[in-house]
């Protein structure tokens, strides 16, 4: 018989790392159908090349072997994907699921050494270096086989295709000439234009809760960011200083996909739950400011990785209070 | 099970208990040989009384206390002195222990050893003839019974609480305990409250010991100011600062011992071990202990003589599975894995579990994601996070000063709920190691 010796404890849960990120994987794929189903087989290239880009990355720089199989780097991909509008170029998608895994997590160390949402990075660098791509939301094609927009379009070249674009809720209802408040309930189930994962508020809200119900995913953050971002949206509408209702700040844009998926990316949100209140309370903030005085239609993505940078001081801050203690700094206690 | 008192964070492994729960308590049958070292408590090893060649009978003292925190050890079969030499202990180290041959014609009746009525006892003087019998805690620390209840003079305890929690999964020789002696806990408790001088008690018991429950309640006497309180099934219930959180909703502070805040926990099979000591002058020489897991062929609840051989025990229940492939002294959560079939059961051993390989499967170490399930599940409020963080890099100082690295119990919260699979509480034992070596080099 080959006896083990190994420490205590000698039963573990069934929890896993692994098993956590694969999960996460699987609850995205109701808000990844329904980005397929609203804008066709571009949806699916656009997750394939931001995949793509990421997966090539962690293959080639990271430094653990067998780190492809943990799912991070997929996640990391498609969450990418499905900031990204539908007829966004494959290249651009691809640069910049690779840059998002370079510069935003293998650069750290690799898995758990990350301070800033690897996602949220790759897209951030696109949205630096191709402003127009991203911000272009090309009107719902009449046919659901057909490409949207110019996905393969050629590295550096203009675009060879002229597409019709449309607005998006947020973009119309900033710059538009004449703003229009899109009903909360077509943005709650997703008949509008916005990027592949920013269209259904419902489905993510399946998918979160799912996470959250599999205890892969710690509610007080989405909830905190919900609340901040109604109270304080609702504080500045009631005094006329925003045209955003409460509601309509919610469901739109990058909010729920940023408040279910990216605020709450493990390696990147406060440890405390004290502090995911603080970090939420901070990005609903950030989002409604942004939103109102910024000069972005958008600005879930800046809010969550500015927050992400304050986190090792949010953690600090938030330190458990020791058991037997009042929870200040202890002395040498007893002896 | 929701509203029943406990405390917060903690973790729920599998229970498992039913495997053992149901099954009477037998008595062992004695070995050829028995093996018993001079330090199985906290405290001062033993010092030795005999010497090789020496005829001991059952019962018979073979070596005393060496100072106030220590514990004298009995012979728990007649027979005579074969050496007094170093032996495996459990614990992994080589202990000086005496080895004793047991006489295979003795019909090991106990030596009589004449104790008072302990109604006839002062308060003061009960804690020395608890001491003569060689008692300590055996909830599993091991503590000398009479030195606990000595408490200092300026700390006065207002409450007695008997853990019958048995928090750890597997076992169930404190549920046996309480089914089969219910009496002698009663017994033991009125001792310790007298040598106490209080009169207020209360057994915690888990609530998923229904029927020790009811038996308790049923046997309660009426005058005694007692109550039996059913808590949440969660580990560790059954630690000192847990138990009394969830009993009285004191906090013990940190650094301090129970007494601090009035306090007093003993295990119920102390008690009951009490009882005998004084009703049938029986020292402490044998014990109910779960020999249990999937890894062994037949479970059950034993009476075994302490210094049996771990061999011994595997052979008389029927031997190991295939699939067997980890024995552990004590529970799954805070146990002792063995490397040594010759190792001697302790009086602090509780249960004996050999686990199947697939209850003890492991999965490969991962990088923290940071994901702080283990803060969530530190019942005293650490950060098992960074402390794991600052543990990897040795940087004690910091693992003492900044992370209260000395309020830790080594638990096993924080490893068991880590998916990533990190070693934690393994690395805060060896962080608490290695800063004891460093201190003393």
């Amino acid at each position: 018989m080959n006896v083990k010796i190994t420490a205590s404890p000698h039963v573990r849960s069934a929890d896993s790392t692994v098993k956590i990120m694969w999960s996460v994987v699987i609850s995205l794929i109701p808000v990844m159908a329904a980005s397929i189903y609203f804008f066709g087989p571009s949806a699916i290239l656009v997750l394939l090349a931001s995949s793509a880009g990421c997966l090539l990355t962690e293959r080639l720089f990271g430094s653990r072997p067998g780190s492809l199989a943990d799912g991070s780097a997929i996640i990391t991909g498609l969450l990418l994907g499905l900031t990204l509008p539908p007829g966004f170029p494959l290249w651009m998608a691809f640069l910049g699921g690779g840059f998002g895994m370079a510069f935003g997590k293998i650069i750290y160390g690799g898995l758990g050494q990350n301070i800033f949402n690897p996602a949220l990075v790759g897209r951030a660098f696109l949205q630096a270096a191709f402003p127009v791509a991203i911000t272009t939301w090309p009107a719902k094609s009449q046919n659901w086989w057909t490409l949207q927009g110019d996905n393969f379009a050629l590295p550096f070249m203009s675009p060879v295709v002229d597409t019709a674009t449309s607005a998006t809720p947020l973009g119309n209802m900033k710059f538009g000439d004449d703003p229009v408040i899109t009903p909360v309930l077509d943005l709650f189930l997703g008949t509008t234009g916005g990027s592949l994962g920013e269209t259904s508020a419902l489905l993510i809200l399946i998918g979160g809760l799912y996470l959250a119900w599999r205890g892969h995913l710690n509610w007080h953050i989405p909830l905190s960011i919900f609340v901040s971002t109604f109270v304080v949206s609702g504080l500045f509408f009631a005094l006329g200083i925003s045209q955003f209702p409460p509601l309509f700040m919610l469901f739109s844009g990058g909010m729920m996909l940023g408040a279910f998926y990216m605020a709450t990316d493990m390696v990147t949100s406060p440890i405390t739950n004290r502090g995911c209140w603080l970090f939420g309370f901070g990005i609903g903030f950030l989002v409604v400011v942004i939103r109102i005085w910024g000069g972005l239609p958008e600005g879930v993505m800046y809010a969550i990785l500015l927050m992400n940078a304050l986190v090792p001081f949010i953690n600090r801050a938030t330190q458990p209070r020791l058991f037997g203690t009042s929870g200040k700094k202890k002395k040498e206690a007893g002896s | 099970m929701k509203g029943l008192l406990s405390f917060k964070h903690g973790v729920h492994p599998p229970e498992n208990k039913d495997i053992t729960a149901g099954i009477a308590s037998r008595r062992f049958p004695f070995p050829k040989e028995i093996i018993l070292p001079l330090s199985q408590h906290i405290g001062v090893p033993a010092r030795a009384l005999v010497k090789p060649g020496d005829r001991v009978e059952r019962g018979d003292v073979i070596a005393e206390a060496a100072g106030f925190v220590s514990s004298a050890v009995h012979a728990s079969a007649a027979g005579t002195v074969k050496s007094i030499e170093l032996w495996p202990h459990p614990n992994g180290s080589m202990v000086p222990s005496i080895r004793i041959t047991v006489d295979p014609n003795s019909t090991q009746m106990r030596r009589p050893r004449i104790v008072p009525r302990w109604e006839d006892v002062k308060a003061e003087d009960l804690s020395k003839e608890i001491g003569r019998a060689g008692i300590v805690g055996l909830g599993g620390a091991a503590f000398p019974s009479h030195v606990k209840l000595t408490p200092p003079k300026d700390q006065p305890i207002d409450i007695l609480l008997m853990n019958g929690c048995e928090c750890e999964p597997y076992l169930t020789s404190d549920h046996r305990t309480m089914l089969e002696q219910p009496e002698n806990v009663y017994e033991g408790i009125r001792i310790a409250l007298k040598a106490l001088g209080i009169t207020r008690a209360v057994i915690g018991i888990e609530a998923n010991k229904p029927d020790a429950i009811e038996i308790m309640q049923k046997m309660a006497p009426d005058d005694l100011d007692i109550t039996i309180q059913p808590l949440q099934v969660k580990y560790p219930q059954g630690a000192e600062k847990m138990l009394i959180k969830a009993v009285t909703g004191r906090e013990v502070p940190s650094g301090a011992l129970p007494s601090a805040i009035g306090a007093l926990v003993q295990n119920v099979a102390t008690a009951a071990n009490v009882a005998t000591a004084f009703e049938t002058g029986q020292p402490l020489i044998e014990r109910i202990i779960t020999i249990t897991g999937r890894g062994i062929r037949k479970p059950g609840n034993w009476v075994i003589p302490f210094g049996t051989k771990l061999r011994d025990v595997i052979e008389h229940c029927g031997g190991l599975t295939d699939d067997a492939a980890e024995i552990v002294f004590g529970g799954p959560m805070m146990g002792q894995g063995q490397a040594n079939l010759d190792v001697p059961i302790l009086k602090a051993t509780g249960g004996i579990l050999v686990l199947s390989k697939d209850e003890c499967k492991r999965q490969d170490i991962m990088p923290c994601i940071r994901c702080g399930k283990c803060l969530d599940a530190c019942p005293v409020f650490l950060n098992p996070q960074l402390m794991g963080a600052l543990a990897k890099a040795e940087r004690y100082e910091e693992l003492e000063s900044e992370a209260n690295l000395k309020d830790c119990m080594l638990c096993g919260c924080c490893s068991f709920v880590c998916p990533s699979n990190i070693p934690l509480s393994q690395l805060f034992a060896m962080s608490r190691t290695q800063m004891r070596r460093l201190a003393t080099s």
